[in-house]
Order: structure tokens, then sequence, then C-alpha cells
């Protein structure tokens, strides 16, 4: 018997996808946990707010592990009379591994540890990547991290002014089209940045995400404040007969996705050249061309024809800054800023720029100002003086829309003084 | 100035505050020791939280400092 009537969540179980609140429920019911009624209340106080039409937690809070500042956040709710298997219900962010690899028996040991210090409920994953363990209380929270850090050998995330959990995509451990190793990449920084990681060193949070190519299966290019997204530099490398073979309908476009419906026959020019961005793909019946010097890296012609078409051989990435999801002023992706970087051991020059950029942040910043919005105030021409990067025209989506560039006066022939009597010869007031 | 006396600056300032104020942001703590860097600032204040001197608060989204006890969530504690 259910300790509260939930009879709007009881609703949400009717619907056909699986059901946050049937996991709950299953919680409740195996009863493992050492918070007992943690589960039950949950559904208590979540049945409640949505009667009243407001939340009924409190966040924010002193708790954390000794040295850490970020990894654990504080929540409480304001009715712990009535629900007191909630009434101190803190979260905890678990840096996950890079990929999100992990052993069946490591998920187990992982629940299993959750169920000894808190309510058995987790989130795979949070939006930053972290394993989330949701709800536990503040006497808990030593002997987890304890156990946590040595017996699975796993750290906490970030949270709060830190550095956050960095993502990457599979790269690759997977997948072909990845022009960089994220997950060497993503494992080194997160090493390289464990001051920052734990310890609040910034005016607000700083995400670093990385992409093996501009697929972006980690959407760092608006998620994060520095994006890494791999990239080639040379050619696309065509196989001619395999290409072919897609247009005899020998090979399925898309690697065969889609297929659960009958598009018709694969027609190369309405579904790749007609649709490239640029223009710069032709196909005259038996071969294929591309201009890459037109490419922009879209990559809709490999993903639909991936036998045929491969990613260059000179390879690395392109880094980006500034994305950010501010609720007041709407999503903004991130800029190019380094149009091409060698992403290699010991990675010394991605290291320097991420300092170079962090030095004038925490400098510049305001309280509670993400990078993309200091650059907006203190011009992209700034930014590029202390990344020491020359403007390049691929910074620019397209001409004159750019409000960041403005001249200096020394770059200015003459300055900004000019004789009024020359100027009125030509222009007569 | 030598870190000792940066922390006793900061410990004094957050007293004097105290009365309108408990947590502050880490930019606060910059202008507390105006001659000193940003980053060495940063990490003086890392570690007198390590020495129990003050303390972390967290939204989940920002972070605040504060002296160790102050604040209204202290006394709802006790």
């Amino acid at each position: 018997m259910a300790k509260h009537k939930t009879p709007m969540l009881d609703e949400l179980e009717s619907g056909p996808w699986p059901s946050f609140v049937s996991d709950i429920r299953q919680q409740a019911e195996k009863g493992k946990q050492i918070l007992k009624d943690a589960p039950e209340d949950l559904l208590g106080i979540l049945e409640l707010s949505y009667e009243d039409k407001v939340t009924h937690w409190k966040h924010g809070g002193i708790v954390g592990v000794f040295g850490y500042g970020g990894g654990i956040i504080g929540r409480y709710c304001d009715q712990p009379q009535q629900f007191p298997g909630v009434a101190h219900f803190h979260t905890i962010r678990v840096n996950q591994p890079s990929s999100k690899y992990y052993s069946t028996n490591f998920l187990r040991d992982l629940c299993d540890m959750w169920e000894k210090h808190g309510s058995g409920l987790t989130n795979m994953h949070g939006s930053t990547g972290d394993i989330i363990f949701l709800g536990t209380t503040t006497d808990h929270l030593e002997p987890l991290f304890y156990d946590l850090t040595h017996e699975l050998n796993q750290d906490l995330g970030g949270s709060g002014s830190n550095l956050r959990t960095p993502a990457c995509c599979l790269g690759m451990s997977r997948c072909e089209f990845a022009c960089y190793d994220t997950q060497e990449a993503c494992h080194q920084m997160t090493n390289e940045y464990q001051d920052e990681l734990h310890r609040p060193a910034f005016p607000y949070k700083f995400k670093f995400k990385f992409d093996g190519c501009p697929n972006g299966c980690v959407a760092s290019i608006a998620r994060s404040d520095m994006s890494v997204i791999g990239i080639w530099r040379d050619e696309i490398r065509i196989n001619q007969e395999a290409v072919k073979a897609y247009v005899g309908g020998e090979l399925a476009p898309n690697a065969g996705a889609h297929a659960s419906r009958d598009w018709g026959a694969f027609d190369i020019q309405k579904e790749v050249i007609n649709l490239c961005p640029t223009g710069c793909m032709s196909w005259d019946g038996s071969k294929l061309e591309i201009n890459d010097k037109e490419c922009t890296k879209c990559m809709h012609c490999l993903n639909t024809m991936p036998r045929a078409l491969r990613i260059g051989e000179d390879r690395g990435a392109a880094i980006l800054f500034g994305a950010k999801a501010p609720i007041l002023e709407g999503a903004q992706m991130s800029t190019l800023t380094v149009p091409f970087m060698k992403i290699e051991e010991p990675f010394d020059e991605l290291k320097e720029l991420i300092e170079k950029v962090w030095d004038w942040w925490m400098e510049e910043g305001k309280n509670r100002e993400r990078l993309g919005e200091l650059i907006q105030r203190q011009s992209w021409q700034k930014f590029l003086e202390i990344t020491e990067l020359e403007a390049d025209p691929r910074m620019v989506d397209e001409p004159r829309s750019n409000p960041y560039i403005f001249w200096k006066e020394e770059e200015v022939e003459g300055g900004w003084t000019r004789d009024i009597n020359v100027f009125r010869q030509k222009h007569q007031r | 100035m030598t870190d000792d006396e940066a922390k006793q600056v900061i410990l004094d300032t957050l007293e004097k505050k105290s009365k309108s104020k408990s947590k502050f942001y880490l930019r606060d703590f910059y202008a507390m020791i105006p001659d000193m860097k940003s980053r060495q600032v940063k990490n003086l204040v890392n570690k007198m939280v390590q020495e129990g001197k003050l303390e972390y608060w967290s939204s989940g989204s920002t972070t605040l400092i504060g002296l160790k006890g102050m604040g209204k969530q202290h006394q709802e504690d006790d």
C-alpha cells in the first residue's frame, strides 16, 4: 500500500513511455535503501507540488565533503513533517567515465553503494554528464565519498562556480568519424584541472566538452563554454566505386537508418548534392567531385554515404568559445576561435589556450557572468587579444553581422583625427 | 603582504560585514586584497576553507563563501 495517494502521478504511468514514477515505485518496493521512506516521500512531495503548482524544494547549502567545493548540492524540502524521508535530500554528482562506458559489475557496485548511503535513486545521467545520486542526508556524505573513492576509484563531478565535469562523445572507441581521441583529451583535461573542478575558482560555471567530429554527439557547440570539435583540413576521401554502389542501390544510405519506411530509390542529386550547404559537390552520373576548400564540414554527405566518403587524414579540432543558454536572452552557440589545432598528447597547446582564457575571465568576469557574456560585453576583439590570435574571416558568420570587432585608433592610418577642411572639399555640409 | 596578513584582512572584513551579509562571491575577496593576483587570492580562500576558517555555500549553480558557522542556515540547523 502506497504511503501517499498520488492520483496525478498515477496518470504519468498510464502513457506509452516508461515512467520515472514507476522507477521510483520500484525502488520503494525493493526497499533496500538505507533511507527507507525516501522514494515514497519523494512521490508524495511531487504530488503535492502538482496540486499546489509550486515547488516544495529549497536548494543550496553548506553541505559538501572535506576539501571539495563542488559535487554535492544541498537540497531540503519545505514540508519536512509531512515528508520526513526527503526532509534532507542532497544531490551528489559523480564524475562519469569518459564516454560513459561501464561494466555491469561496476553499475551494480555503484547502485549497492548508493543504497547503503542514500535513497537508491539515480539519474543516469545529468545534463553535464555526471552520474547523479538523488537524495541523501548530510551524515552520509563523508562515508559515501570515502567508499566511492576508495572502493570504486571514482571521484565527484563539478558543480557551483567550478569547472564542470568534462564530457566527450564515444570518439575513436566506436566511431570512424572521430578526428581525435576525445576520451583521452577529456580524461587528461579532467586530471589536469582537478583543482578547478573541485575548488571554486571562477565567477560562474565553466564547461568544456569534446566532440570528435562536427556531428557533435555531445552537442558541445551549444552546451559548453569551450567546445572542442574534431575536424580535418585536407580532403574528404572518396571511394568512387562505393558512391556508385549507393547510387545503384547496393548499399543502403545512412547506413540503413530510416529504413522503417520506404523512401523510394536513393537519389544522390536530391539527397546529397542539392543539400550541400555550400554547393561544393557535383555528380555527373559516374564521378563524385568535392571542392574541399568550400566544404564547411556539415557532415551530411559523410553521414549519408559512410562507405563512400571518409574524413580526411590531416585531423585535429576546431575550438569554439562562449556557448550558454541563459534564461533571459535565449541560447547562444559558441563562436569559432581556433579554426584548427592538433589535439595530441600532451595537449600543451590546448592547455595554454584554456589558461589564457581562464586568467582573463577570472580577472574581468562579473559575478555569475559566463565566458560568452564577457566576450559580448568586452568585445570579440578583446578576446582575440588575450588569446593572442589573429582575427580570421572564419570567426564571422556572414559579413557585417558580427558586432564585436572594431578598429583601434593605432590600426587606422591617421588615427581618429582628420583635417575637416580636406574633408569639406569633398563633402558639402 | 604575507599570506597570514592577507588571511587576517579577509577575516576582519568578513567579520565587519557579518551583520548585513554572511556569504560572498569569490570576486568580493579579490577586492579585499587588491595587491594580490586573483589566482593567489583564490588559492588563499580555498586554503582557508581547508583550515576550517571559511566555508563554501553552493546553490548548485553558483558558489558563495563565508565565515564558517555564520548565516541563516546555521541558525536554522541549530
